[in-house]
């Protein structure tokens, strides 16, 4: 209790002291999980609206895959990433193992099957209210899918902030290839194992309190869109 | 009032709909003539709203039957439809944005879409809530939003699938006089409805359903004075209008 506290005590000095390790480190992981949400919404968000729509032969399998895949071990991701990208890998040639690039690429993977599992289910419950009633006034089926993302944005919008909080909490496949390297591939998950194997307690809780004010602050943020948009509050529960 | 020139729009023959193993229409052979303002009556679960659906093409007959779309005269272009559903759906956006929306689905032209959008929502008194949400508008303000989406595209064929169903008696009659009005400019209507005082006020035509079959098509004098009706027709007009020997 006392290690917790002094640590607490020295994680609020880092943080009001402006420590350029911490910020440096805060700004990359922020840098990382964001691009790969976007990656994530881009690609998740269309594979998702496509497949509340879509009918196929082996469609039951393509969803029970997409639904095993929201449990995808971040570990294996980072492994597999990890042996197309190493050097005698089939994509060792870009060069981009142990950098940023290849975190991205890694929790991209890991958030993509989250937001086209969440999507299809908010597109599919939204069809049955209003799917037909757009088809008749012209729409195509997957541009009803896409318009109902549009009018579910407040779902979406918390389908995106998961996302970001599974990415950002990740440690497992960015420590794999992104090699924890500091000032280059460090974010604050793996600083926060390296720290705490170490014994620095301050700097991993500091980093620990960073991490969980990120997420609350985009939460508030949603929040507060919903609130001026005069959503449900549902929408967010 | 234009003067409607009588045309065949769409013609169904022995067309049926299923759906798994539920049979929701059966054999139906109907004419849309231009001009008509055809009613569907019938209980609940008879086949109304999937005719509307058939009719509108947002459903397929099953194989043996046909439907048939006649282009116009003298126009020579297929009918434009537009449906008006029972709970109209409304997307999360402004009025405006709704009406807009399906403009643009439509593909009317970017050009046009401010102005028709401006005519229809005075046309239906909600011009001044242009900017309020949608789903904020009471539930008579949501049909008649719907109409004016329905009839921003110019529908040659306004179909209307219980508009006033859930109304208060106001909303009711603002929501009827608005189809009269349509109507008068020369729309095709096809509404169903359960309220049989409505469909002898607004129809030319009554159509008669139960269980998924057609059982009577008539004029709408003939059908209320119900003479020659089938049995099953001539049940569901007592039981609905009770004073009706």
């Amino acid at each position: 209790m006392n290690d917790l506290a002094q640590g607490l005590s020295s994680a609020a000095r880092l943080l009001s002291g402006a420590d350029s390790e911490l910020w440096s480190v805060v700004a990359l992981s922020l840098r990382v999980s964001g691009t790969a949400c976007l990656i994530g919404a881009a690609v998740g968000l269309t594979a998702g609206a496509w497949l509340a729509i879509a009918r196929f032969p082996g469609y039951a399998l393509v969803v029970g895959v997409l639904n095993t895949l929201l449990a995808l071990p971040s570990v294996v991701v980072g492994l597999v990433v990890y042996l197309l990208l190493s050097r005698a890998g089939p994509l060792g040639t870009l060069g981009i193992l142990f950098t940023p690039s290849a975190m991205v690429i890694a929790q991209s993977i890991l958030v993509v099957p989250l937001v086209a599992a969440l999507a299809r289910r908010l597109v599919l419950l939204a069809l049955a209210e209003g799917g037909d009633q757009l088809r008749s006034l012209g729409a195509g089926r997957f541009t009803t899918a896409l318009l109902l993302l549009l009018h579910e944005r407040f779902g979406v919008l918390t389908v995106l902030l998961t996302a970001f909080g599974r990415a950002i909490a990740e440690v497992g496949a960015v420590m794999i290839v992104g090699g924890n390297i500091d000032g280059v591939t460090r974010v604050m998950t793996t600083t926060i194992a390296l720290e705490t194997s170490k014994g620095d307690l301050p700097l991993a809780l500091a980093l620990g309190v960073v991490l969980l004010g990120v997420v609350a602050l985009l939460n508030t943020v949603i929040a507060l869109l919903q609130w001026r948009s005069g959503a449900p509050r549902e929408a967010l529960a | 009032m234009k003067a409607p020139i009588r045309q065949t729009l769409i013609s169904l023959h022995d067309a049926g709909v299923s759906f798994s193993d539920t049979r929701a229409l059966r054999g139906v052979t109907l004419s849309l003539q231009r001009g008509d303002r055809l009613m569907l009556v019938g209980a609940n679960g008879s086949g109304k709203t999937t005719l509307l659906r058939l009719l509108h093409g947002l459903q397929q007959p099953d194989v043996a039957g046909t439907l048939q779309t006649h282009a116009l005269v003298p126009e020579g272009r297929a009918p434009r439809g537009a449906m008006m559903f029972q709970r109209p759906f409304l997307m999360s956006l402004s009025v405006r944005w709704n009406v807009l929306l399906g403009l643009w689905l439509h593909g009317v032209p970017a050009s046009e879409r401010e102005t028709r959008c401006q005519q229809a929502l005075q046309r239906v008194g909600l011009a001044s809530l242009a900017r309020r949400r949608a789903r904020e508008l009471s539930g008579g303000q949501q049909q008649r939003l719907a109409l004016a989406r329905a009839w921003a595209l110019q529908p040659d064929i306004l179909f209307l699938d219980e508009p006033t169903a859930s109304l208060d008696p106001g909303a009711k009659r603002e929501v009827e006089a608005l189809v009269q009005d349509f109507a008068a400019d020369g729309v095709t209507l096809v509404m169903s409805t359960h309220n049989l005082g409505q469909a002898r006020r607004l129809g030319t035509r009554v159509a008669y359903l139960e269980a998924g079959t057609l059982v009577v098509d008539r004029l709408v004098e003939d059908f209320f004075s119900g003479d020659d009706l089938p049995d099953p027709a001539r049940q569901f007009l007592k039981g609905e209008l009770p004073w009706h020997t």
